[in-house]
């Protein structure tokens, strides 16, 4: 699997995903910065990683949206090439119209960096593949606006659609309002395109990638990646 | 010429930082307030003399940029 992560002023997340891509696959990955315009077209996987790009100017993920390298991300997304976004990543992708919706400021205004249940949801993707439907999987969130939101008939069309990956959750896998740690919408954490082939999720699964960390729920997906594009 | 956008988050989308200005407001004793919608102000300086092509222009720039029309709407004004 030939991967890149992008790399924005104010990301902090992408050597972390580096690291998990690399612990997969035993390659590492190419760091793609921000002005690039030229992307190697033989990419399997593009992973936007988390952070604060741009210092989250204007709104989170704004302005990374429309950096050079995001023209080509598009391009080749549109092409059918595996889009990771994390955290900032989901922000950025849902700016530059990769994924549907928005993310707002998180319900209660407080930054939330913690770890979190989710119940994984659709299992037909190459990132959600090793998941069973209904399992509960645990992820750290670290994240400002997280707040998932669509208005009712981008909801329904999404909820139709089945491209909820992944929703806030109990440890038993009850998804409930006391459960919704930022106010998302369906308690939404993750979403893939219609396709999906691109996958934007609030938390984190480069972070728990082996015992050492805490917890190893992340690595499966990346696991996944690689022998699903390899 | 001069262009003055308001962003304003839409109706029916909640706006958590509204909501603490409105409590906050409470608090210091300024009661009545209903509601309270928090937004954003921009103004661009152009350089298009043409009022009607700088409406579209700055249009454009919300559509692109200065807003995401899935959570905001915008209104711009076109001053000489």
């Amino acid at each position: 699997m030939k991967a890149a992560v992008i790399v924005f002023p104010g990301s902090n997340c992408d050597r972390d995903l580096a690291v998990a891509l690399e612990k997969s696959s035993g390659k590492a990955p190419i760091m793609l910065w921000h002005r690039e315009t030229e992307v190697p077209q033989d990419l399997d996987l593009i992973a936007v990683p988390g952070g604060f790009s741009y210092g989250d100017y204007l709104r989170s993920g704004a302005m990374a949206a429309h950096s050079p390298v995001m023209r080509e991300v598009k391009r080749m997304a549109e092409k059918g090439v595996r889009v990771l976004g994390v955290c900032n990543g989901f922000q950025i992708l849902t700016e530059a119209g990769l994924l549907p919706g928005a993310l707002m400021r998180n319900r209660d205004l407080k930054f939330i960096c913690r770890d979190v249940h989710l119940k994984v949801e659709n299992t037909d993707t190459a990132f959600t593949g090793p998941y069973t439907k209904g399992q509960v999987v645990r992820f750290p969130v670290a994240h400002h606006d997280g707040n998932f939101f669509a208005d009712d008939e981008l909801l329904k069309r999404i909820e139709g659609n089945g491209q909820v990956a992944f929703r806030y959750a109990a440890a038993d896998g009850t998804v409930s309002d006391a459960t919704n740690i930022n106010g998302s919408r369906n308690n939404i954490a993750g979403i893939v395109n219609e396709k999906g082939t691109v996958l934007g999720m609030m938390p984190h699964p480069e972070r728990l990638i082996e015992p050492k960390l805490g917890g190893a729920d992340g690595k499966p997906m990346f696991d996944a990646l690689v022998e699903a594009l390899s | 010429m001069k262009a003055k956008v308001h962003v304003t988050l839409k109706n029916g989308v909640l706006d958590p930082q509204g909501k603490a200005i409105q409590h906050a407001l409470g608090s210091l004793g300024f009661s009545g307030v209903d509601d309270v919608r928090q937004g954003k102000y921009i103004e661009l300086d152009l350089a298009e003399t043409d009022a009607a092509k700088a409406r579209e222009a700055v249009e454009r720039m919300c559509k692109e940029l200065l807003a995401n029309t899935v959570i905001e709407n915008y209104a711009i004004s076109i001053e000489g």
